[in-house]
């Protein structure tokens, strides 16, 4: 490693950036590293829009009896926070950008197996969320972006077919990429790319391919029988009209449910690549961290029901469903104590990714023990819709989900645009996040313990020490997502080269030019052990 | 060879493996888009019998020489399946001429079972038990058999037509869903058939007509789920 061949920025080298400038020819591009750069900028866009709607509730929610908003547009803001955060930021976040990116280049690939299909997903993503935009300007939804019924379909006077059309078209942008990782995983390693030896970020694509696949069709026919009920007027949801709501709550968790790990499974897997780098260490259990990946996507299937146990659902039910929820814990727990084990006695490098990774590991423990508190059925009647609950799904999400992002952004980021972001400011962003997202979220398991319900636009006074500490933190948050929004653009103009492996990672994405030619290698790599960093020589560290 | 392969593979082999394993994974996708209807459809089965027992009456209603649709239309979906696998074969043996016909024989059994389809849905429309806000109004001699059997069930005749029209909800749904994926794959096969005149087959390079054959056979299989659940079932 000692001597990296070094590729100037303008020395007429072929790259997937420079290969073509029109922008028909971004518009139109079958390359996967060019879709996974339509789908960066259209998700930031989106997460500026949802994240707007957090700070104007938090600004709400300052006081206990603000004026800011009024109740129904405190209503239509939380939903849009949902919908926007949910279907058009975290499910297609890791996936279709990094994911994007990286799936051919980690196994040594020149594209994804269906090219063309990728676009087409990409232009369906564009199609849902530029509904969901029509619906916010239109007036917004109210209903929460849970669209229980029969709220959603008979009573709820806004704009909710086209909010459902939106989420709906999304849906199958998500099955398509999925289809696409799986082909692709399957059929396309290069020759050395046994199972055993694919990266832990493609086992977790691919476990996350799985649930796009088989989840994401049953939500789609849900939200059609609500559209339906909804036009028709015919009882399908609403008990009044001789519908059954309960079962909209069953299908619409036994997709959102595993959409949950369809957030978090991607965030798994690059952390396990972030982890094993800094630490310049094979990681500890290849094969559990592999394996356990599957294993959450398999039991994702199995705990729908946790989030209806006090819908009226039998005990006996519930009862089933409560243990299935704690079995989810052993995989969970078998990555975290696996990347402490790697971190042990490994020589630990405290980079910005590094640092997004470690918070992760422990962000993710407390959102992961406090889903076993959900879990409990005792505890999830006193808790259940209330900030409690609010707070361990923030802390899988954000604290989980959009860390891993940030930290999967700045790790490959110098393979995407062939430029160093400042390191200074990255560590110094990841600090403010880390610190903004705990003063956000931790006060809201306090509050939701002491019984504020979720979902409303003013509290009882008592609670609003609590809530003033949570927008304060929601604030640095802000500053903390500014931040590497600023320097990441200034180094696309202003930051150092970076060469093919300015960290010294092993990985066959880190083998060609940074950003790499339009076909991703000269020639196809063959691949041998992952993570042989105990045969690299990191004497210029 | 090398503009029969798609840049990104590396043979024709990779490619042909890769394009029926889509196939197969998007039918894995089907699978539970239909699931989640067919769940549904089951559940109000159990929660509202009587009303859906009446419902399976009407539908088996619908004969043609004394026969219903659904068996018409199992028969001729089952046949059309047969087309295709013949022509898949035909294909991979390079008899062109036998595999245009058999996409024929195919597309005109695809269209059958929407005709039959559709003059099902017109005798429905007529019964009026299409269910909306204007259109649900059962004729007379339906109207009657639901309040013999609201009164032997003990249930009010409002609640029963109610779920009654659930039962229309969820044919109408689930029949429909069903329909368009013939629709759509008529439209493919048309595609297929002029490719075929075309000559853009051959023994190696046959794998569109492999791929929806599977897509044809997946939606004979609904079929089957469907014939029982809605004809078969009282």
């Amino acid at each position: 490693m000692a001597s990296i061949p070094y590729i100037p920025e303008y020395s007429g080298v072929e790259t997937y950036l420079n290969t073509k400038h029109t922008v028909l020819s971004w518009l139109l591009t079958e390359d996967h590293k060019r879709i996974a750069i339509l789908y960066m900028i259209s998700i930031t866009v989106l997460f500026a829009i949802g994240g707007t709607a957090a700070v104007i509730m938090r600004l709400q929610l300052l006081t206990p009896h603000s004026n800011l908003v009024e109740a129904e547009t405190y209503n239509k803001l939380f939903t849009l926070h949902g919908i926007v955060m949910v279907f058009f930021f975290l499910v297609p976040s890791i996936p279709t950008t990094l994911g994007n990116f990286l799936v051919p280049l980690m196994i040594g690939a020149r594209d994804l197996a269906f090219p063309r299909i990728n676009l087409f997903s990409w232009y369906l993503y564009i199609a849902g969320a530029s509904l969901a935009i029509t619906c916010l300007i239109l007036g917004g939804v109210d209903t929460g972006w849970t669209f229980y019924t029969p709220y959603s379909s008979s009573f709820s006077n806004t704009h909710v077919v086209l909010a459902i059309t939106g989420v709906f078209i999304a849906g199958f942008s998500s099955i398509f990429t999925g289809l696409n990782f799986i082909v692709t995983i399957h059929k396309m390693r290069c020759p050395g790319m046994t199972w055993f030896r694919l990266p832990l970020f493609i086992w977790a694509m691919y476990a996350t391919s799985i649930i796009f696949v088989l989840a994401t069709p049953v939500l789609a026919i849900t939200l059609a029988l609500v559209g339906l009920e909804r036009i028709l007027g015919v009882g399908i949801f609403d008990p009044n009209l001789g519908g059954d709501p309960i079962l909209f709550q069953h299908l619409f968790w036994f997709y959102s449910h595993p959409a949950v790990y369809i957030m978090i499974l991607p965030g798994l897997g690059v952390i396990s690549e972030l982890v094993t780098c800094y630490s310049r260490k094979a990681p500890f259990g290849y094969a559990f961290i592999a394996m356990a990946s599957l294993a959450i996507a398999i039991l994702g299937f199995l705990v729908w029901a946790h989030h209806m146990f006090i819908a009226g659902i039998s005990i006996y039910g519930g009862l089933v469903f409560s243990v299935l929820s704690f079995l989810v814990a052993i995989p969970s727990a078998i990555k975290v104590f696996n990347w402490t084990a790697t971190l042990y006695k490994g020589s630990i490098q405290l980079d910005t990714p590094m640092l997004y990774a470690l918070g992760f590991i422990g962000l993710f423990t407390v959102g992961g023990l406090t889903g076993l508190f959900l879990a409990t059925l005792g505890i999830d009647m006193h808790v259940h819709d209330t900030y409690f609950v609010i707070a361990h799904f923030h802390y899988i999400m954000v604290g989980g989900a959009v860390m891993a992002y940030m930290g999967g952004l700045h790790f490959w980021w110098p393979k995407m645009t062939g430029k160093l972001y400042p390191e200074m400011w990255g560590r110094i962003a990841a600090v403010i996040l880390f610190i903004g997202f705990n003063l956000t979220f931790f006060p809201q398991f306090l509050l939701g313990y002491l019984g504020m319900p979720r979902r409303y636009y003013a509290y009882a006074p008592e609670f609003q020490v609590y809530n003033v500490m949570s927008t304060a933190g929601a604030s640095i948050l802000a500053i903390g997502y500014l931040l590497p929004l600023g320097y990441l653009l200034w180094s696309l103009r202003w930051g150092k080269t970076a060469g093919p492996n300015p960290f010294h990672a092993a990985g066959l994405e880190w083998t060609t030019a940074s950003p790499p030619p339009p076909d991703n290698f000269d020639e196809t790599p063959i691949a041998g052990e992952p993570y042989n960093y105990h045969e690299m020589d990191f004497s210029d560290v | 060879m090398s503009e029969l392969v798609a840049h990104q593979f590396d043979d024709l082999e990779q490619q042909i493996e890769a394009d029926t394993l889509g196939m197969w994974t998007f039918l894995a996708t089907e699978v539970l888009f239909f699931g989640g209807m067919i769940c549904g459809y089951c559940v109000y089965r159990l929660l509202y019998f009587t009303a859906w027992h009446q419902g399976s009456l009407i539908v088996d209603n619908f004969r043609w020489l004394g026969v219903s649709s659904g068996a018409w239309n199992t028969a001729v979906l089952l046949t059309s399946s047969l087309s295709v696998a013949l022509g898949v074969r035909a294909a991979k043996m390079g008899d062109n001429r036998f595999l245009a016909m058999m996409l024929v024989v195919t597309l005109v059994l695809g269209v059958a079972f929407l005709a039959i389809k559709a003059a099902e849905y017109t005798h429905e429309y007529h019964e009026g038990v299409v269910p909306g806000y204007s259109l649900f109004h059962p004729d007379q001699e339906i109207s009657s058999d639901l309040h013999r059997a609201a009164a032997e069930s003990h249930t009010a005749e409002t609640t029963l037509r109610r779920e009654f029209q659930l039962f229309w909800v969820f044919y109408f749904f689930i029949t429909g869903v069903h329909a368009l994926h013939m629709v759509i794959g008529v439209g493919l096969f048309t595609y297929l058939l002029i490719e075929t005149r075309r000559g853009r087959f051959t023994p190696q390079k046959h794998a569109p007509i492999e791929i929806m054959g599977l897509y044809w056979h997946f939606v004979d299989l609904v079929w089957i789920f469907l014939l029982p659940l809605l004809y078969l079932v009282r």
